[in-house]
């Protein structure tokens, strides 16, 4: 325990709080309550290793083409083959997981801080104001998310830029709806009704006071974002619609240049969607055990 | 009931409207206009050709009349002419119809054929070893992307059975049997990856309810566990259910886009992906339009099966 603060009587010390637990407490408590979402949480950290140390990982540089060595099976040399112009898929997997990643986690943190920023607002001013904006919303989630993501990218021509752009629009109303969902709650508590009658002003009180306490949630909704984004961001760069050349992207991979050629090379296939799928695997594992563990509307219904 | 149904069309209806002023916007977005994007993807400008163009496609005068007269278009039933191929858009989209239509219902009753069921079952058996492999399954089947399930079905059957499905599109008049397999395994692809979805909304909704009063007087009076969890929990467990399929058929029709690619089927869906590419925009516009009444179509629908199923809704405020 902690030495008494000078000057206090020792009948004032507090005894019995318990301390919070530490971060490598609370890590330790995750990986044995929630196997899974452990699991997913490495199978994204690995993503994100592989992602930084490319570079240091790949063993051919990955858009030099071999036309001496096309659709290579699997060998000591390529270790997953090559592809139609004789580039190595391993090489290109490994550099794949930047882009999906930087793709994916930008498009799920534009449109989540967007989404949320409108949610909070929303809810946090009310009546009209917060119908019609949900209407708004309503009317934006109305549209299948690829078809969006589609049409915005097809509007916006292929950059990695727009991609990201175009995700992220699909994703804002459902972020909104999250966060306007905890901001209602948290608005009617009785320390933001503190807040204001000591005279902080509304903006103040919604970022400062208000903003803080959906974190919780915020994360929870990023996890799940993730995995979709990078899906979206792997089917757009199949119908060509996504990341340009000469960014090797999971998704571009596997379009219809593949197709062609699946029958003869199937690794042409097989390897980038199981990047895809783990990856998607990974963050859908994850988002789901922290929603358990962080959202305490769902805690313990499990 | 009567005003819960009008309530709903007038949402439905004002929604609709909304949809069709975000594609509009949507649309013209982009840097410079539509014209600009057919020029450079031919490769010359010609400044007099550029203005012929925008005045035969009307894009020379303002926003809010191109809007009206979209809209009037719409109305009329007219779709406007494809670009590219020169002819009214009705008559290249009709014929693609009934494929998309019979591919996304085959695909809806793949998912709750194998969605329902595993999420009652993963339910009643929480936190066993079976719950735990389900959910696994079924999350998997959430993170493959379908047009890569689909082409890994392509290769599994031409690698292990030696047999290649068929890949160009089959009518069912001329061959009933090529017809149905070659439907079989993309609404496969689509319905497993939907299916996930809808069973873990029926694994929580189910676990919500086994905990009622009414599912323990159930069990006390010594009601067989069949008809415990199929006719008393299922009974109350299946609205949320409903509406997922609803929202799920939305998603489907995301799905379908790269799903109709792969497997060359000549959908809706597939050819919006090629209007998407080839600039065709009055197309791309009536297409997504197209899309949106469908989707305000199944949330409608699901709304009014709602209140058939829960009179609670109804008489709600």
């Amino acid at each position: 325990m902690a030495a008494r603060p000078v000057g206090v009587p020792v009948d004032l010390v507090v005894v019995g709080a318990p301390a919070r637990p530490g971060w490598a407490t609370t890590l330790g408590r995750f990986i044995r309550r929630k196997p899974l979402g452990a699991a997913g949480g490495v199978i994204m950290l690995a993503m994100l290793v592989t992602a930084v140390l490319a570079p240091w990982l790949q063993t051919h540089d990955p858009i030099a083409t071999d036309a001496a060595y096309t659709l290579g099976r699997p060998n000591a040399d390529h270790w997953l083959g090559t592809d139609h112009l004789g580039r190595d898929i391993y090489s290109r997997i490994v550099h794949g997981a930047w882009v999906s990643l930087v793709v994916g986690t930008g498009s799920t943190l534009l449109g989540s801080v967007l989404g949320g920023i409108i949610g909070l607002l929303s809810a946090y001013v009310g009546g009209k104001t917060d119908l019609i904006t949900q209407r708004l919303l309503d009317i934006l989630q109305g549209l299948p998310l690829l078809v969006l993501a589609l049409v915005m990218s097809a509007s916006l021509g292929p950059s990695v830029r727009n991609v990201i752009i175009a995700i992220s629009i699909p994703i804002i109303p459902r972020a909104s709806r999250v966060i306007r969902a905890s901001v209602l709650s948290i608005r009617e508590m009785q320390y933001v009704e503190a807040a204001r009658a000591l005279g902080v002003r509304h903006l103040r009180t919604a970022f400062r006071h208000i903003l803080p306490n959906t974190i919780g949630p915020f994360i929870v909704l990023c996890t799940a974002q993730l995995g979709s984004a990078i899906l979206v961001e792997a089917t757009l760069s199949f119908l060509g619609m996504g990341v340009p050349e000469p960014y090797p992207s999971w998704g571009r991979m596997l379009s219809v240049s593949a197709a062609e050629y699946a029958q003869k090379a199937p690794h042409l296939v097989l390897f980038p969607g199981i990047a895809i799928s783990l990856a998607v695997f990974g963050s859908n594992l994850l988002g789901d055990a922290l929603r358990d563990t962080l959202d305490p509307r769902l805690r313990g219904s499990r | 009931m009567k005003s819960y149904v009008a309530q709903r069309l007038g949402i439905a209806l004002l929604t609709l409207v909304g949809m069709s002023m975000v594609i509009f916007a949507l649309l013209r977005l982009a840097p410079g206009d539509i014209v600009d994007i057919l020029f450079s993807t031919a490769g010359y400008v010609n400044e007099s050709d550029k203005q012929a163009l925008l005045r035969e496609l009307g894009m020379d005068r303002p926003y809010w009349v191109q809007y009206v007269d979209w809209m009037r278009q719409i109305l009329t039933g007219d779709l406007g002419k494809s670009y590219r191929y020169d002819i009214p858009a009705w008559e290249i989209i009709r014929p693609l119809l009934p494929v998309t239509i019979e591919l996304a219902i085959l695909s809806i009753i793949v998912a709750v054929v194998l969605g329902v069921p595993t999420g009652v079952i993963s339910a009643v058996r929480q936190d066993t070893t079976l719950d735990y492999v389900l959910r696994v399954v079924s999350l998997a089947g959430l993170s493959m992307p379908s047009f890569w399930l689909g082409m890994v079905i392509i290769l599994g059957m031409v690698s292990w059975l030696g047999w290649i499905p068929p890949m160009t599109y089959v009518k069912p008049t001329e061959n009933f049997r090529a017809h149905a397999i070659q439907f079989a395994l993309p609404a496969l692809a689509v319905g497993y990856r939907s299916s996930a979805l809808i069973m873990r909304i029926t694994r929580s909704s189910l676990l919500e309810v086994m905990r009622e009063d009414y599912i323990r007087t159930a069990w006390a009076k010594g009601q067989a566990e069949r008809v415990v969890i199929w006719h008393h929990a299922l009974k109350n467990a299946i609205l949320p259910v409903v509406t997922v399929i609803g929202i799920e058929f939305a998603f489907l029709i995301g799905g379908l886009v790269v799903t109709e690619t792969v497997f060359n089927l000549p959908g809706v869906a597939r050819f919006l992906v090629q209007a998407i590419l080839w600039r065709d925009y009055p197309i791309v516009q009536n297409l997504v339009m197209f899309i949106a009444i469908v989707v305000i179509l199944s949330n409608l629908f699901v709304d009014m099966l709602y209140g058939v199923l829960d009179p609670r809704v109804r008489y709600g405020s």
